[in-house]
């Protein structure tokens, strides 16, 4: 029951190369088929994302070189050589490639670390795969494991929590500030790039109330529609600011467009409730004096940078826990997989026992003419009760006991050493 | 301290106050369980300390100094466990435990004697005692909260937000929960007060003999009926509010200690 993992990722191969290795869904399917059709695998994943292109499978008990072959398969599917897929890829068997998938779901292998996109990217890839029939007890077990160490490592770590981009910590100030932000409100001053990153991770924590300003009118109306936002005119601006609870501004201006003395006043007229100000624009759009102001809260792009540069190292302090999680996931998965194996083989040699008494009773007893029919049960069924005691008995009880499993260092010896057959299982 | 329910239930105090500021620390899902376990834990142990004391002295437990305030620490504990169930937060036990232990340690130091036949008895007494001192928890939460929001607020404002500050409720969320305890100090104070008057008044035949006690009471009870006015305010709300709670909550300790026993004739426990 061996399992295989051919694959490469960011670390590992060129963005040029991943191109050209990267599986669309179609193809994934395709590719998942022909592996299965031609025998090289019984059970069979693509995980294709940008980062990482993944091919997880078990290959066939007779098929030698299950990892070559598909090693060959993903070049020539892609129209590689081989050559040019050897240095980059990676080649993991068994414990390594569990631990590998655990990693991956993880966040641990990602780009940005502890990212929980891919999370979601594993659980997709493996519910497509369990939807058509690829994936088998072996894979299945895997990747549902997998699943539970990503969401054990981002519950029970902090590697996924703190923000580690400039407009998510923005948000998950407004959060540290206002809590849930459902209820709260947010005016978007400028409607570039940057307001729309922070715009889409408010919506990802669910704000409902959000309004748009930018000096063209059609960019701002742009972004309202995308996000479900409202336009206010820029010469609004002022009148605009007592409604909000979070104001991120964003526009290219030399001077700044919030002054100490407006939001003074605007603080007045919304009767001081806390404002969170965070300042993307570079000149900063709002006066720095304005931190002084009873209420608000304001952060530019280097407080939040640092903010993200602590929260970084932060992720980086809980990979020991996480790899502990990843750890005590692997143990677990192994020793399924021991057990599972274990059956097998205890079942092979009970039907290999039960064959070979058959044969016995026969040869010698067609010379025991003498013995009633009664006789020759009972003879059977001493046998029986004796290759239980002997043989099945001590070798059910290796199933149930790893130390004695790992002395044995490998449960198929048993079948080399009672010469199972292998088609039969 | 020899009561070995007494002992029991400071084991289970202190490690769960050693768990909650594991928690806080290194954010751990068997050291936030642990915490609220032990917790749990202490508070049922707690309980039949009070049932123990109680017997020992044969009148209820709160029927001097020293019970009471063990009591206020039952009380404050369970309300903290309460808020905890309610918002799922755990981030505020290493500040509140410190409380609970602190007075679990000073209401059992000193020994239980039976106190001299007191008039205090009978439910209404036991329901006048029993809400001022849930009160006197509720105003202690408050102002454990607004501690929190304090040094919260002084970090964001001064970007300095660190590790730990990541892991508390959100300002908003901690000015809201402070407004709920007030709100839970002033009711439980004002109908405490008005059972308390009512039993003095068929002890003696009048409700009020002078005792400062009471004016103190009604005093802690407009100052946080003031709070809850000025809390919502434009020139209050944030920082000052909670400066406020903390301010108030000094008169409550003033009234704990000085007034009860220097002041008061009749709420004196000595």
């Amino acid at each position: 029951m061996e399992i295989v993992l051919i694959g490469l990722n960011h670390h590992t191969a060129s963005v040029e190369l991943r191109e050209r290795v990267a599986f669309t869904p179609d193809q994934a399917r395709e590719a998942a088929g022909q592996l299965r059709l031609r025998g090289i695998l019984e059970e069979t994943l693509v995980l294709s994302t940008c980062n990482r292109s993944e091919l997880y499978g078990v290959p066939r008990e007779d098929a030698s070189d299950g990892a070559g072959t598909v090693e060959l398969f993903l070049a020539s599917f892609h129209q590689l050589s081989p050559n040019e897929l050897n240095g980059s890829l990676y080649r993991h068997r068994d414990s390594h490639a569990v631990r590998h998938l655990f990693r991956v779901a993880a966040g641990l292998d990602s780009m940005l670390l502890g990212e929980a996109e891919i999370l979601g990217q594993v659980r997709d890839a493996y519910q497509i795969a369990l939807d058509r029939g690829e994936t088998g007890p072996v894979l299945n077990r895997m990747f549902q494991a997998a699943l539970e160490v990503g969401k054990r490592v981002r519950s029970e770590t902090e590697l996924g929590t703190r923000p580690v981009s400039v407009a998510f910590a923005g948000v998950k100030l407004a959060e540290r500030i206002f809590g849930k932000l459902k209820e709260h409100r947010a005016l978007i001053v400028g409607a570039g790039d940057t307001s729309e990153q922070v715009v889409r991770h408010l919506c990802d924590r669910g704000i409902k109330n959000l309004r748009v300003l930018n000096r063209t009118a059609d960019h701002a109306v742009d972004l309202a529609a995308r996000f479900g936002g409202e336009v206010v005119p820029w010469e609004n601006l002022t009148a605009a600011l007592d409604w909000p609870d979070l104001i991120v501004t964003s526009v290219s201006s030399s001077e700044p467009i919030l002054t100490r003395a407006i939001l003074e006043r605007a603080m007045a007229a919304r009767a001081n409730r806390a404002l969170l100000l965070i300042d993307l624009g570079v000149p900063r759009n709002i006066q720095p004096s304005v931190a002084d102001i009873y209420n608000i809260y304001l952060y530019n792009i280097d407080d939040l940078t640092e903010i993200v540069e602590q929260n970084k190292k932060a992720r980086v302090a809980e990979i020991p826990r996480a790899e502990g999680i990843i750890d005590e996931q692997v143990q677990k998965f192994l020793h399924w997989q021991a057990g599972v194996a274990a059956r097998v083989v205890l079942e092979d040699l009970r039907g290999k026992l039960t064959a070979e008494r058959e044969a016995f009773l026969q040869e010698r007893l067609a010379a025991m003419s003498h013995l009633s029919e009664q006789d020759r049960e009972q003879f059977a069924a001493m046998l029986q009760e004796f290759l239980d005691r002997v043989v099945l008995s001590p070798a059910e009880r290796m199933r149930g006991i790893p130390e004695l499993r790992r002395k044995l260092q490998n449960f198929e010896a048993l079948r080399d050493l009672f010469r199972l057959d292998r088609e039969k299982s | 301290m020899t009561n070995p329910y007494v002992v029991a239930t400071l084991v289970f105090y202190v490690a769960s106050l050693a768990l909650y500021i594991w928690n806080l620390r290194e954010p751990s899902r068997a050291a936030g369980i642990g915490a609220t376990v032990c917790l749990v834990g202490a508070l049922i142990l707690h309980y039949f300390a009070l049932l123990a004391r109680s017997r020992m002295i044969h009148a209820v437990p709160y029927d001097d100094l020293f019970g009471s305030l063990s009591l206020f620490a039952w009380l404050l504990a369970a309300t903290y466990l309460c808020l905890e169930a309610m918002h799922r937060r755990r981030a505020v036990g290493p500040f509140v435990l410190p409380i609970v232990l602190v007075v679990f340690l000073l209401a059992h130091l000193a020994e239980a004697r039976p106190v001299k036949a007191p008039p205090a008895q009978g439910p209404l007494f036991a329901f006048h005692v029993t809400l001022n001192i849930l009160a006197y928890s509720a105003f202690a939460i408050s102002f454990v909260l607004s501690i929190i929001f304090l040094i919260q607020n002084r970090r964001l404002r001064g970007h300095k937000l660190g590790v730990v500050g990541w892991r508390f409720p959100a300002l908003d969320v901690l000015e809201r929960m402070t407004r709920s305890s007030v709100l839970i100090g002033c009711a439980s104070l004002a109908v405490g007060m008005v059972a308390g008057l009512i039993w003095a008044h068929r002890l003696e035949g009048q409700y009020w003999d002078g005792d400062p006690k009471v004016i103190v009471t009604v005093l802690i009870l407009l100052i946080y009926i003031g709070y809850t006015l000025l809390a919502r305010t434009a020139a209050w709300r944030g920082a000052r509010a909670s400066a406020l709670c903390i301010f108030n909550f000094m008169f409550v300790i003033f009234s704990y200690s000085i007034v009860n026993r220097y002041l008061s004739h009749f709420h004196r426990y000595f």
